[in-house]
């Protein structure tokens, strides 16, 4: 398993977020975790992070989370939190070059090989004509490419993404989620996003996490997750589950 | 809070990355070397400029020229103009760079050298000597301006620190407000008790550097030096940290570690200013932004140019608060605020137009 969490419990101000939380995602699988509004899923993230403090076992590529430095835990993890903060006049090129920080000397300066990774990650990414662009200067959609690119400097094994559509309308979030599979695929990328749309999860996932108050409600592929009881009991609301074209579930609402 | 940067033209031209250009840099030097010794030429005392250039040139080691000005003249030019206008210079650049440390920690650019309650503790130290000690000790002001002002910033870390677990950078900042008040009341307090002194403290309050020598130069230089090295050194890592905590934090950098590292040396740095010049407002709010608006945002950039640029800045505020009602001075404080004031609006309705494209 690359993350493997076990028996994880957060508690946030005296107030318990996560309880008994477990989950597992292999080398190279995609996994969504989606769950109504407070249910915990950015908390669950951010505990894989190291951000908050937790109880339970973390194991990402086989390394306990606790006991590594935040630089050594910068290079297994990349993140891309649910609403980036993009530093007013930074350009593309500068941000994503901060995804090189856990490998330059903590006073020292980027390496020659830092900057040609750097452009080499704008160059996949489709980015060179941006990189002198300020970040306040970017389209939506061009922002979340700007996200990814910097986590993607990292050149970690895993990529932790916080609703990485939230903000997007329908063709960016095709475009950026195949994007994300397209870099999972070709570098082995083991991929765990939140995301609120659960027929784009069905969609991407391999595997679905289903969190409700703090506790997985269900785990498993994409149908055995998205049910119309399971979606009824945890979300409140009334959807008619269909198989789509490639066997996965889509879901409609129905009008009550 | 969010000031719009105008991109740097020289990081578009080498593929987006913002960095120091050596052209920049030399440009920046030399109008700093030019405004030191314009600042220099001119005095109360009317000295010919060819000899105040030869009493100069006279000290350089190896060389060896009459500047024709006497024993009085040189020993103004050296012991009263270099003195004061490298103390202006020096005062500038620490209040500069202090400030662009401090606006990069709170990732604020309103965020000035005075904030965490640098400038309140000093005030309440100065004028704790002036009105308790006797007249013949006044020379003990400076320290205990120096020693407020470090305690000033040290209670509000603490407070800020104990109210919140690693000490955020809104908590710390209310911390600031909460002493720089406190401070300032105490400080009222004793200044009231005491008419007689009024005039003393005022006049230190408002700020001047027109008291420097080479000993109060010498015992700065360490502190100085060592915060300046330190702020200087820290440029890449403030600009990891605008991105906020969290994210600093995943790409493996500690946001509490270097907000304390920078805080420390910025804080010393307002101190040594605060003790040998008085409270001096303005030059580490408007330098930086300055800087920015003509050379971009990264900390990279904005660090060093700050201290060049308040180092000039100062010693031509400075240069008009000693001529313009000449033989009598201006307070420094007040020159900066007439003078920067209007200045700082033309550079933002300047680059407005650039900014809004």
């Amino acid at each position: 398993m690359t993350v493997a969490v076990k028996g994880l419990d957060v508690a946030l101000d005296g107030r318990p977020v996560l309880r008994g939380v477990s989950l597992d995602a292999p080398a190279g699988s995609w996994t969504a975790i989606i769950g109504p509004n407070g249910a915990g899923k950015s908390t669950l993230l951010k505990a894989v992070l190291g951000l908050v403090p937790s109880a339970g076992a973390i194991r990402v590529a086989g390394e306990d989370i606790a006991a590594l430095k935040a630089r050594q835990r910068a290079r297994l993890i990349a993140y891309a939190p649910q609403i980036p903060s993009l530093p007013v006049g930074m350009t593309v090129f500068d941000y994503t070059l901060l995804g090189r920080s856990p490998y330059i000397p903590h006073l020292g300066r980027e390496s020659a090989a830092d900057l040609a990774i750097t452009a080499e990650v704008l160059e996949r990414l489709d980015l060179v004509g941006l990189a002198a662009r300020p970040l306040d200067h970017l389209s939506g959609g061009e922002r979340q490419r700007v996200v990814l690119a910097r986590a993607l400097a990292q050149q970690t094994p895993v990529l932790l993404l916080d609703e990485p559509t939230a903000a997007l309308d329908i063709g960016h979030q095709q475009q950026v989620l195949e994007l994300v599979d397209r870099l999972r695929l070709s570098d082995g990328l083991t991929v765990v996003t939140t995301i609120h749309d659960l027929t784009l999860a069905g969609q991407y996932a391999d595997t679905l996490v289903l969190l409700s108050e703090g506790r997985v409600a269900a785990a498993g592929t994409p149908s055995q997750v998205l049910t119309r009881p399971a979606v009824e009991e945890h979300f409140g609301a009334r959807v008619h589950v269909s198989p789509g074209p490639d066997g996965r579930p889509v879901l409609s609402l129905e009008r009550p | 809070m969010k000031v719009p940067v105008r991109p740097d033209p020289a990081a578009a031209a080498a593929g987006g990355q913002a960095r120091l250009r050596p052209g920049l840099l030399a440009a920046a030097l030399l109008v700093l070397a030019g405004t030191l010794l314009g600042s220099l030429l001119v005095g109360a005392a009317d000295l010919p400029a060819s000899g105040v250039v030869r009493a100069l040139a006279d000290r350089v080691p190896l060389v060896s020229l009459d500047s024709g000005l006497g024993p009085v003249g040189e020993s103004i030019v050296w012991e009263l103009r270099v003195p004061r206008v490298l103390m202006a210079a020096v005062v500038g650049g620490l209040l500069a760079l202090a400030g662009a440390g401090y606006q990069g920690v709170f990732r604020n650019p309103l965020a000035d050298p005075y904030l965490l309650g640098a400038a309140a503790g000093a005030g309440v130290g100065a004028t704790l000597v002036i009105v308790l000690v006797p007249d013949g000790l006044g020379f003990v002001v400076p320290l205990a301006a120096f020693v407020g002002a470090i305690g000033g910033v040290l209670l509000a870390y603490a407070l800020g620190s104990t109210a919140e677990r690693g000490g955020g950078a809104a908590t710390l900042v209310l911390a600031g407000v909460a002493v720089s008040s406190f401070l300032s009341a105490v400080q009222t307090f004793v200044q009231q008790l005491s008419s007689e002194d009024l005039q003393r403290i005022y006049s230190w309050i408002l700020g001047g550097v027109g008291a420097a020598d080479w000993r109060q130069l010498t015992l700065i230089a360490p502190y100085a030096a060592v915060s300046t090295a330190v702020l200087l050194a820290h440029g890449r890592l403030l600009d990891v940290l605008s991105v906020g905590d969290d994210e600093a934090s995943a790409l493996g950098l500690s946001a509490r570690r270097v907000r304390l590292m920078v805080l420390v040396a910025a804080s010393l740095a307002t101190a040594c200013a605060v003790a040998v010049s008085g409270l001096i407002g303005f030059v580490g709010i408007v330098v930086p932004h300055v800087v920015r608006r003509l050379a971009g945002g990264s900390y990279r950039v904005v660090l060093p140019l700050s201290l060049l640029g308040g180092a000039a800045f100062l010693a031509v505020a400075d240069l008009v608060a000693r001529t313009v009602v000449a033989p009598a001075e201006l307070p420094l404080g007040v020159v900066t605020a007439f003078v920067g004031g209007p200045f700082f609006v033309a550079v933002l309705r300047a680059s407005r137009r650039r900014v809004e494209t």
